[in-house]
């Protein structure tokens, strides 16, 4: 399964890129968003996906290979946040850029000459 | 002596104080007593007894690079010449230069200058020369650009810093690799190391390294293109620096590094070489050009090849020839300068094609330039130094051994003498020329500027002084021979070598057949010079190292512009398509490089149909992504693949996770549904079938890499979890029975302290982006 759940960030992965690398902003926010994605399946992966328990402590079961591996979802956790952040930071910035500029372009934003 | 190369450095920083009181008292009246006290005090220590002093203060011991100052006979000829004609330089500038000049400035760097020059002459450390190298080279910056309003002084001032900067970075190459073989950073405990040195596989580099720096600062051939166009700089600096000192550091470099290389052929074969073309060219050179200070720069340029070419002869009598020619030198090439100084001060123009017949107007003028251009030319008559060092040089040349020596080295030897000859019947020529061009024929006074008259006396006293060290070392070569040129020889030489006596007439010898040879030559081309104007012209025509600099200059500029042009387009999207593909093929290569790829198939999780399936939907959602073109449509399919990772998350056990995402990616679905309302429509935008097929290649090669590190990363664990200890330790330290939750906010706290700040500060600035509209109206 960890073999398929990798080809599927990597799928992500591509499509991210694919997005970034487009001319119109929506899209490349898109792109950051699968990015994210793809980036958090690829931490949960890297933990194991074996079928045991939440990590939840239930009393009277101290074996730690009945539980699934804590951090890594720790560490998806704060990613989770920070990217919302991020994104919603991105969103209100295109709407500022649009209206400013009146384009949505990356052809067309691209400073002047020299700058 | 550290005080000698200090106190002008220290002083200077007063100049700008004492120049307030110009329009009272000339600033240079201060500055004249520093040099002169110098000069008294190194005046001490001349003297048939000499003996070689040795100072030492500390300045970064850990790293070998120390204040060493080292006084031995080249030294000590280098440190008179330098303050002797610094204090006749800046008294003659006191009278050249108006109160209307910058004179804090110019001082300042004068100061600057000299200080600089005396540290490269008295240093033993090679770091700390290599440090005083580098400040001629800024303080000769400054002074030639000194009429910075001239772009011609711009010009020339940029040129002087590249070529020589270029230089001294690659003596400073050879700096590095001789303190690496040696294990040391003195100069006389590598002379005597010099076996190791000689041994050494580095020893070609380290010559050639060596030999720029000094070719470039000496202003030999083919790097001599700074020196006519520094002629720019106040006529007091060229005569300082531009005959006398700064381009004489490149001979005293070599001289000072002979001891070590002078067996070795090949310093022989390049020193001597370039020296005779730079002494050839520089004389035929100096006859076509019609400013004064144009000939007299490309004078200094082959009267430095000659010098250059004696210390590469390396034979005893040619480094004494040279040792005394560097005096001779700095004697009639500053008055010259002087001389020219004093003609374009007084008549208002350089430019000898309107000069003439000045005789009668400036008499005195007209006998220093007589004594210094005769001399000059090497004329054998017995009250001229140059006659001495030149006959010297004829002598040297013809007794060039050949022994043991390459067929190649022995073919020099043959030819050195011949072309000796040859440059010298130049110089003959550019003398007379400069001579009888201003001061011989029918004046032109109309042509003039200014009325001509001759000079204040203030200003005749220094070239006056120099003509009588001309005509006293002629009358009396033996008075400088003993005291401190024969110390000076044997500290190139490295021995102590044979004293020798200078003689007026020796009988009649070779090298006196060669001097008259070059006179009778030289006059029957003199007279015959209008009919050769055609030739002079024609050769080397339109083909000059000057233009190859400037297309050479140009070209860099605007090559480079190019090149950053074709990649600096301004469009992001390129920027990250280069990051990625330099990222990929970096991270591939290392990946394939290394064996990083492995994929072991145990050790993993059942494959079970629902989450397949909802992989499947994902991956469906996410090429949607791509040929969505509604903004509607393109929002909801991405939503499709955050909830199906926030599915995900609940299959694989993960709770807090999947509220998160699924409370997350609603909010976000929300606030891009807010946002398009103001977006314009999806289009097909046109895209060349090469760029979007880049975007491909691009995109699906950070796929493939990201699933081969996946697996990659999966198939081989090094060690096991740290999740045990979180695992054990959760209740009992933490008081918690939700693993993640006390990770967060107990065992990794931090995390979440910064995590909170990055939302808040996401909050504020999106506040600001929304609130904050007053660029139109402020503007």
């Amino acid at each position: 399964m960890e073999i398929i759940i990798s080809i599927l960030a990597g799928i992500l992965f591509a499509t991210a890129i694919y997005n970034l690398l487009q001319k119109q902003i929506l899209r490349i926010i898109i792109g950051t968003v699968l990015l994210s994605h793809g980036a958090h399946l690829f931490i949960l992966t890297m933990g194991g996906l074996k079928d045991r328990k939440p990590p939840i402590l239930i009393d009277g079961i101290h074996e730690i290979e009945k539980y699934v591996d804590p951090l890594p979802q720790a560490l998806i956790l704060t990613s989770i946040v920070i990217s919302f952040g991020i994104t919603s930071l991105l969103l209100v910035l295109t709407y500022r850029t649009i209206n400013e500029n009146k384009t949505d372009d990356m052809a067309q934003l691209r400073g002047e000459e020299n700058e | 002596m550290i005080f000698t190369v200090l106190i002008p450095l220290l002083l200077a920083c007063f100049v700008p104080l004492i120049s307030k009181l110009k329009d009272k008292i000339h600033t240079g009246i201060f500055i004249f007593f520093i040099p002169f006290v110098i000069f008294l005090y190194y005046i001490q220590f001349v003297g048939s007894d000499f003996t070689t002093m040795k100072q030492t203060i500390n300045w970064i011991p850990s790293l070998g690079v120390n204040f060493n100052f080292y006084l031995d006979g080249l030294s000590l000829l280098f440190v008179l010449l330098i303050s002797g004609i610094g204090a006749l330089v800046v008294l003659y500038s006191i009278y050249y230069l108006g109160k209307d000049e910058r004179l804090g400035h110019f001082y300042v760097y004068l100061l600057m200058f000299m200080a600089a020059m005396l540290g490269v002459v008295l240093s033993d450390n090679i770091y700390v020369l290599y440090t005083f190298w580098e400040l001629t080279s800024i303080s000769s910056f400054l002074l030639i650009g000194y009429w910075h309003f001239n772009e011609r002084s711009r010009y020339g001032a940029l040129k002087s810093m590249l070529i020589t900067v270029f230089g001294g970075l690659s003596m400073f190459g050879a700096f590095i690799l001789l303190s690496v073989i040696t294990d040391t950073t003195s100069i006389q405990s590598m002379i005597e190391q010099k076996d190791i040195i000689l041994n050494s596989t580095y020893l070609p580099f380290i010559l050639v390294l060596l030999l720029l720096g000094a070719f470039t600062k000496s202003a030999q051939f083919p790097f001599h293109i700074w020196l006519p166009d520094a002629m720019e700089a106040p006529t007091p600096v060229s005569a300082y620096l531009h005959s006398a000192t700064m381009v004489k550091a490149g001979l005293f470099l070599v001289a000072r590094f002979s001891p070590i290389f002078s067996s070795y052929e090949w310093f022989f074969i390049i020193v001597s070489i370039v020296g005779i073309i730079t002494l050839c060219w520089g004389s035929y050179m100096a006859v076509r050009q019609t400013d004064l200070k144009a000939i007299l720069a490309f004078s200094t340029i082959s009267q430095l090849g000659m010098i250059m070419a004696m210390l590469g002869f390396g034979t005893d009598l040619a480094i004494y020839a040279a040792v005394f020619h560097i005096l001779n030198h700095a004697t009639f090439k500053g008055s010259l300068f002087m001389v020219a100084g004093i003609v374009d001060h007084e008549t208002g123009t350089r430019d000898i094609r309107k000069l003439g017949g000045l005789l009668t107007f400036m008499p005195m003028t007209a006998t220093l330039a007589l004594f210094g251009t005769f001399s000059m030319a090497g004329i054998p008559l017995p009250f001229l130094n140059g006659f001495y060092s030149k006959e010297l040089f004829f002598d040297s040349s013809i007794h060039l051994t050949s022994n043991g020596l390459s067929s190649f080295a022995e073919f020099l030897v043959q030819v050195i003498p011949y072309l000796a000859v040859f440059g010298s019947i130049f110089t003959f020529v550019y003398s007379m020329y400069f001579f009888f061009g201003v001061f011989g024929g029918k004046n032109q006074l109309s042509l003039l500027p200014k009325k001509p008259h001759e000079a204040p006396i203030g200003m005749l006293i220094s070239p006056i002084i120099l003509v009588l060290g001309v005509i006293v070392i002629g009358l009396f070569p033996n008075l400088v021979n003993g005291t401190f040129l024969a110390h000076a020889a044997d500290a190139v030489k490295g021995t102590v070598a044979e004293e020798l006596h200078i003689l007026f007439w020796h009988g009649w010898k070779t090298p006196l057949i060669m001097s008259l040879t070059v006179v009778g030559i030289g006059i029957v081309l003199t007279l015959t010079r209008k009919k050769w104007a055609g030739v002079y012209r024609f050769i080397p025509g339109k083909l000059s190292l000057f233009k190859l600099y400037d297309i050479v200059l140009e070209k860099l500029n605007s090559v480079s512009k190019g090149i950053t042009k074709q990649y600096m387009t301004g469009s992001l999207r390129l920027y990250v398509a280069i990051i990625l593909g330099v990222t990929l093929t970096l991270t591939f290569i290392t990946m394939f490089a290394t064996g990083g790829v492995t994929i072991q198939f145990d050790n993993l999780a059942d494959v079970r149909v629902i989450e397949v399936s909802v992989v499947f939907i994902m991956i469906v959602a996410a090429i949607g992504t791509i040929f969505a073109r509604n903004n509607v449509a393109i929002i909801l399919i991405a939503g499709v693949v955050g909830y199906g990772v926030a599915v995900l998350f609940v299959i694989y056990r993960a709770p807090d996770l999947a509220l998160t995402q699924l409370v997350i990616e609603t909010v976000s679905v929300v606030l891009f549904l807010l946002c398009f309302y103001h977006m314009p429509k999806l289009r097909k935008r046109d895209e060349t079938k090469s760029s979007k097929s880049i975007n491909i290649i691009i995109s699906v090669g950070f796929g493939a890499l990201m699933t081969i590190i996946g697996i990659s990363a999966h198939s081989s664990k090094w060690f096991d979890s740290i999740a045990d200890y979180f695992i054990e330790t959760s209740y009992k330290l933490g008081g918690g029975h939700n693993i993640v939750n006390v990770i967060l906010v107990d065992m990794r706290g931090f995390d979440t302290l910064f995590e909170i700040t990055v939302l808040g500060i996401a909050a504020l600035a999106i506040f600001s982006l929304v609130k904050l509209k007053k660029n139109k109206e402020a503007e």
